[in-house]
């Protein structure tokens, strides 16, 4: 007898979401259990982006659900949607990482780590300054906590911006694409912090490119296409034996 | 006595012109960002009823020169049974009127900001009034400073049109030295000088601002 399945960190439910009557996420379903680290890959436009965005529902799924700990994002449990402050205080527990980092330029490395766990969760300044510090440190830039965003070079600023998403204790990390922006040099800087969380058991979703990351430290890949889920099993499976057309043309241009 | 002695022995009456000038344009400066801050948010609201007023509003403004906007609040609201007196139409309307320009700036300084901003800040669980006054608009400040400083010149000017209204402001002071003793000159230089001083202050404000954005890589537009 199987046991009770444990509740997932984080369900995706029969997702749907259009652009001008395109069909960008077409019923992508998903579950990523805690400390799992899963990447999506795929094709540009194959609907990666969208479907992270649509998790924190920073764009609206047309239709489906999201669960973060068995708790509904997005709507209440009579399906009403939820107000921008129920919304708010759900995305708060997700960090995301985006390709473009957007750190806020008007606020020092420091000011950008502990701007949230202050403004938003009521910590005290104190201790959001050395959690912020703290956090500087593992990823490598407790030297530039007075700097501005502005000075940092490309793979320094996405640093930044994990240990900001950190600093609000997610429960799950979402990543989209956050090595597409840098120079190939400053690529490895950046995935060695991802790498690092996924050990120390950071449940994380990371939409990528860099399949060697993929391969190496994720539990599972899940491959798009034209908006749907094509393939989903472990990195061994999917990167020595392809099962379909799409991922071995896919994986091809990528050897 | 001399043009320049008459002008000196009036003094206090400039003074006292000169402080309700600097009294009007801080309060209806401060009033008028304030109110942009929190107009400028609503001006993208979900609900059309809100911006199409809003914009009605902002376009509505500026279609309209100011002394009229005066003289309507000041002699044409007491038609509908509204008397006012003249400083608080003074203040009113310095504040409503220049409101509208000020939210056209934030507003335009908006839209030139990478939306990844503001996704950011709705990722970690910012929404509403606090992601604009912690995100947003310290960065529309410090990227539209210089249009921002030229508009705060344009109140500091508008406070003269309301001695038209009975407000007794340096403008006020300055024409009624003039009409006392028939000194058609001085009295008017002094008060640009004292205008421009107050201009120069505001540049120097412009210039520091514009600092605090270059040291962030902003303003630069």
């Amino acid at each position: 007898m199987a046991a009770p399945e444990e509740i997932p960190i984080l369900q995706v439910d029969d997702i749907s979401k259009s652009f001008d009557g395109v069909e960008v996420v077409s019923n992508v379903s998903l579950k990523i259990h805690s400390g799992e680290t899963i990447s999506i890959l795929g094709p540009s436009g194959s609907g990666k982006s969208t479907l992270l965005r649509c998790i924190n529902w920073l764009e609206k799924p047309d239709r489906g659900d999201v669960y973060l700990t068995g708790k509904r994002v997005g709507r209440k449990e009579d399906g009403q949607l939820m107000s921008d402050i129920e919304l708010a205080s759900i995305r708060a527990q997700m960090g995301m990482v985006f390709q473009n980092f957007n750190l806020w330029p008007h606020f020092t490395v420091l000011q950008n780590v502990m701007e949230c766990p202050v403004h938003v969760l009521g910590m005290s300044k104190d201790d959001a300054v050395l959690r912020a510090e703290q956090l500087l440190e593992k990823v490598g830039l407790k030297a530039k906590r007075d700097a501005y965003p502005y000075s940092l070079s490309g793979g320094q600023k996405q640093r930044v911006a994990i240990a900001r998403a950190l600093a609000m204790v997610p429960t799950v990390l979402l990543f989209d694409e956050p090595t597409s922006a840098l120079d190939p040099e400053l690529v490895g800087e950046v995935l060695s912090v991802m790498r690092d969380l996924s050990a120390e058991g950071m449940t994380m979703v990371v939409v990528t490119h860099e399949m060697s990351f993929a391969r190496e430290v994720c539990q599972e890949v899940v491959f798009m296409d034209d908006g749907q889920v094509v393939e989903q099993s472990t990195p061994d499976k999917f990167f020595s034996n392809p099962q379909t057309e799409r991922a071995k043309r896919f994986l091809t241009r990528y050897e | 006595m001399t043009d320049l002695e008459i002008v000196i022995k009036e003094w206090p009456r400039l003074a006292s012109g000169f402080g309700n000038t600097v009294l009007l344009f801080g309060v209806s400066s401060v009033g008028a960002f304030l109110l942009g801050a929190h107009m400028v948010g609503p001006l993208r609201s979900r609900s059309k009823i809100v911006r199409v007023a809003l914009h009605s509003y902002v376009d509505g403004m500026r279609m309209l020169p100011f002394l009229i906007f005066v003289y309507l609040l000041y002699y044409g609201l007491p038609s509908f049974g509204v008397k006012l007196d003249a400083w608080t139409a003074g203040l009113l309307g310095l504040t409503i009127y220049h409101c509208a320009y000020v939210t056209e700036i934030l507003r335009g300084a908006w839209d030139q900001l990478p939306t990844g901003q503001t996704e950011s800040a709705q990722a970690h669980g910012y929404h509403g009034f606090r992601l604009m006054r912690r995100i947003i608009l310290p960065q529309l400040v410090l990227n539209s400073a210089p249009v921002l400083g030229n508009q705060l010149i344009y109140i500091l000017k508008d406070t003269s049109f309301l001695m038209i209204i009975t407000v007794q402001d340096l403008t006020y002071a300055a024409s009624s030295i003039q009409s006392m003793y028939f000194v058609p000159l001085e009295p008017f230089l002094i008060a640009m000088a004292l205008y421009w001083a107050i201009s120069l202050l505001i540049e120097r404000l412009v210039r520091v601002v514009q600092g605090t954005a270059k040291v962030r890589g902003l303003g630069r537009a």
